[in-house]
Parts: structure tokens; sequence; C-alpha cells
């Protein structure tokens, strides 16, 4: 192993997995938010019942989030270039990781959220607080710690997404694996990939865990 | 202050339709205490939810301090909850926020400036005595200082109307009295009318003016809280005051009576302005009957002596009847007869 030649690719790939999956992770864990509230909100008897609505999202979030990662990332290759203007490297792989990240999270976001006490809702209402207000100043703060734990979850499943990208070369520390561990017989070259992996989705878990229980707490 | 027009409530549950409100009408004056007893599932929940329009009426009208309020559209309902103060059995407080700030929480959506806000929450803490918890969490404080805070918070506003649901029923009996006595003052004090969502008849008696019983969504009774007392119509409001008052013996401690007195066992109505217990002695003794008190109590409800009392009357047989018959002109005599000679007069 000629770590002069590995050393600077190696270094870029994990700048890449970083950097595909805190992208990702930002803009999938907003948008999934907004959809998970979505599906929340139009439950019967929530703040906007409203079955129509509730129907048509809960079969999109049905619809995507079983397609397997590896195929969906080659299924929307269309809309991935028009976006990132091209056919590989990071930007690429995030059009498709935010996308499953999005649908990922509604379900996560809303689990959350149907197991909050409809009291405090029933309260917040009562005290003549809007419905939007309602949603932003006690339904999310009251389910922050859960959230957390949630896109905790989230973020180690982008990470095995970021790495998935490497087969349509994406760049990131799944490329670094296959191209000079897989194709070259190294195993070593791997394990050391597999290793910085591990690394960081620890101490990803570490924080989660971390503000969670601080939340959590109070 | 409230105006119940003809009010259905159905709920749609799948095929089934329930209706949990059945055509109520009632009004509460403004400055009084009105209480609203009933089972589990009477209905009475879904009714304080339609004074502060967190339920429509499927059809009939509500309206609060004059304004209709069950045809507004939801943005105009906005301001007339915030006018209302409502307490919770479960308390519903924020665990994200401090005591001071669920306090506060109505205050910011009523667009309170910071500093005010800040004043407001502290003589709000002063009032419910709980100014040394302010920074505290609702998870460290007890059940009785959880609803303190509850009634804090549902007063911030200075709301004119106060609606609470069950608010001591997750509570123990010494803080239930604690928790009563804080309503009392916001009623008393500072002028808040209170519409008192229970099911215990004792919190009724405790505490409110009026009181309405409903049963399986209808309004079955409603008059002053003494005289629903002294003369319930419905079997239901008896069974409920029969929980609050215990002065009438059940079936089985009549039986031990009887085995045990030989006399006449009768159950005589102890009320203002019917029989005192002075009365009841100088008849017993008037018609020449030695009468021994066996069973009963009096207590007092809406501040005014109420209760009943079980005499033994021992004396010629004719002069028992009259006895009963002089008393029975004044107020209600139930004759439980002897042990040879029982009658079945239970309530």
């Amino acid at each position: 192993m000629d770590w002069t030649e590995l050393g600077p690719s190696f270094a870029l790939a994990v700048g890449q997995t970083l950097y595909m999956t805190s992208i990702s992770l930002v803009i999938g864990g907003l948008l999934g938010l907004a959809l998970g509230v979505a599906l929340y909100v139009t439950r019967p008897r929530n703040l906007w019942p409203n079955r129509a609505v509730a129907a048509v999202l809960n079969v999109l979030v049905n619809v995507v989030r079983p397609i397997p990662f590896i195929i969906f990332v080659t299924a929307i290759q269309p809309v991935a270039i028009a976006i990132a203007g091209k056919s590989y490297g990071p930007n690429y792989a995030i059009v498709a990781m935010s996308a499953m990240a999005t649908f990922g999270t509604s379900r996560i976001v809303e689990q959350n959220l149907v197991a909050l006490d409809p009291g405090v809702v029933e309260a917040a209402r009562a005290m003549g607080a809007g419905r939007l207000r309602t949603i932003l100043t006690v339904v999310i703060p009251e389910a922050l710690g859960p959230l957390i734990l949630g896109y905790t979850f989230v973020f180690v499943a982008v990470v095995d997404m970021s790495a998935v990208v490497g087969v349509v070369a994406a760049g990131g520390l799944g490329e670094f694996a296959l191209v000079y561990g897989y194709q070259r017989y190294n195993y070593a070259v791997t394990w050391i990939a597999v290793a910085a992996i591990v690394l960081i989705v620890q101490l990803a878990q570490l924080l989660g865990s971390t503000l969670a229980r601080r939340v959590l707490r109070r | 202050m409230v105006e119940l027009r003809d009010v259905t409530k159905d709920f749609v549950d799948g095929p089934r339709t329930v209706r949990a409100v059945d055509g109520v009408s009632l009004d509460v004056e403004r400055g009084e205490v009105f209480g609203v007893i009933g089972s589990s599932g009477a209905g009475k929940s879904t009714l304080v939810r339609l004074v502060n329009a967190l339920e429509r009426p499927t059809s009939g009208s509500v309206a609060v301090g004059g304004t209709t309020i069950s045809d507004l559209p939801e943005r105009r309902l906005q301001p007339v909850r915030a006018g209302i103060g409502f307490i919770f059995q479960q308390f519903n407080l924020l665990s994200s926020r401090s005591v001071a700030g669920n306090v506060a929480y109505p205050l910011a959506v009523a667009g309170w400036p910071k500093d005010r806000r800040r004043a407001r929450v502290a003589e709000l803490l002063d009032f419910v005595g709980l100014t040394d918890k302010a920074d505290r969490r609702p998870g460290e404080l007890s059940g009785g200082q959880k609803q303190r805070v509850g009634i804090a918070r549902a007063l911030a506003t200075s709301p004119a109307l106060l609606l609470a649901d069950e608010a001591t029923s997750a509570l123990d009996p010494e803080t239930t009295k604690d928790v009563l006595d804080l309503l009392r003052r916001a009623n008393e004090e500072l002028g808040v009318t209170i519409v008192l969502i229970t099911h215990e008849m004792s919190v009724v008696s405790y505490l409110a003016h009026r009181v309405a019983v409903m049963d399986a969504g209808a309004l079955v009774e409603l008059g002053d809280v003494y005289d629903i007392f002294a003369s319930p119509r419905r079997p239901i409001t008896r069974r409920f005051i029969a929980t609050a008052l215990h002065d009438r013996p059940r079936p089985d401690a009549l039986e031990r009576l009887r085995s045990r007195h030989a006399g006449r066992i009768v159950t005589v109505a102890v009320a203002e302005g019917r029989a005192s217990t002075t009365y009841l002695a100088d008849r017993w003794l008037a018609h020449g009957l030695r009468a021994e008190i066996v069973f009963g109590g009096v207590t007092e409800v809406a501040a005014k002596p109420l209760g009943s009392l079980t005499f033994e009357l021992v004396g010629e047989g004719r002069a028992v009847e009259a006895a009963i018959a002089d008393v029975r002109s004044r107020t209600e005599v139930v004759d439980h007869g002897t042990a040879a000679d029982p009658k079945d007069g239970d309530l």
C-alpha cells in the first residue's frame, strides 16, 4: 500500500463524504420536516384535517421509500443532471440523496409528532394560538428530543447513501473503497474506508444522543 | 356571559354517529360559578369545548359575551379563545418551557411586549403561590403545583371567563381543596366567571352557585346548587348527591339499624327554611316521643346547612304516625318502618 499515492485520494474522499452527507442532511432534513409535518397535520381530527391531501402525500411517500437507493440514483439521473449540470461528482449525487432523505425523514418526523400528547396541542389552540404558531412553538419544540434522535438515525442512513453513490462516480469513501480496494483486490484499503465511515457514524451518534439527552432532561 | 341555544354535537366515527351533546340550552351569568356535572361520557367535556369553539356545534348556537361564536371562521375564533381561560384535567403544560415560560405563552400569543409579560408572569405566580418555582420545568412539580401553573396560565390574559374541565380529577383530596380555593379566589377577587366541569358533586357543593346535571348528552336538571341538593328531582341527581353527602343509610346499614333499634326508623331531610334540628327535637317532644339520632349528618352546601338525620322514634303507635305526618308537612320524611314491619323507603 502506497500512502503517498493513496493519502490525498483518501483525504479527498473523506471530505466528499462529509460534504455530500451534510448537504443532503440539511436539504432532505428540512424538506422532510415540512413533509412530515404535513403528514401529521392532515391526519383526521388534527390541525388541518384533509383526507385528500393526506392520501396523496401517503401514496407519494410509500411509492418512493421502498425503491432501493442504488436503483433510485440511476432512475432519477435526468433530474440530477438537470440540477447538477453533470453526471458525476458529489453535487450530482446530492440530488438523489436529498430526495431519498426527504421521504425517509418525513415518516420519522410524522411518527415522532403522532406520539406527542394531543393535550398540549389543544392547550395551545385554547390559548388562541393559530395553527402555524402551534406547529412552530408547541408541536416541534415539544417533540424536539425524539426528533433529534430521529435525525441522528437519518444521518446514518445518509452516510450509507453517500457510499452507495460511489458506483455512479460520485466520489467519497464509497468510490474510494471500490476503486482502490475492491478493484485492486486490496482489502486493507477497503477496511480503512470502513473504519473511516464507522468513525463518522460513531461521532454523529454521540453528538445526537448527547443533544437529545440534554433536551429530554429539561 | 355564555348562551347556549339548542346546541347539538354529533361525532361521526366510521359508520356510526355519536350524539355527544343533545339539544342543550343554558345561560351562564356574569360573575357566577356554574357547575356542570355528569358521569364520564355524558358529554360535558364536549359541551365545554363548544363554549371556546375548540369544537363547533352540529346545530344550535353558542354565544360568549354577546358574540355568537358558533358561525365565526377559524381566524376570528383565535382572539375569542385567547379571551377565555381553559384549565385541563391533565394540566397540558408545555414540557419544553419553564413554569414562567408556560404562564408567558398566552401573553406572547396575545402580542404582549416582553417587559410587560415578565411583570404579569411575576404577578400571576404570586397569585398562585409559585414564585419560587418560576424557573423549574413542569416535570419537576407535583400534580397540585402543575394545576396551579395551569390556573396561572389560564388567568394570564385576564379573561372574563374561565373553563375548568375536571380540573381536580387527577389530584388527591388535599390538593383538590387547594386548587378549588384558588378557583374561588379567582372568582371572588378577580370577578372571573367560571364554568366548572366535574363528575364530583363535592366539587360542585364546595364552589358552584348553580349546577346543570348532564346525562347522555342532555341537560336533565338545572338550578341553584342548594336547591338541587335540597330537592333533587332526577334519580341520577340523587345518586350524585349521595356520593357527596353520605348522609342517608344504604340498605345494608338500614338492615343493621333496624335490628339494633326496636323503635320506628325514619330519615328526615334537614334544610334551611324547612326543618332544623331544633324544630325536629321540638316536634318529637310535642308528640310525646323519645327520639334518638342513629345515623346521618348536617353539612354545609353553598354556605347553608343541609343534610339528613335518621331517628329511632319510640312511643305509642298513633303518636308516631301523627309525628311523622306533622314533620312531613314541612320536609321530606322517609319511613323505614321497624324490624318487624320494614318499609321500603329507600331512595
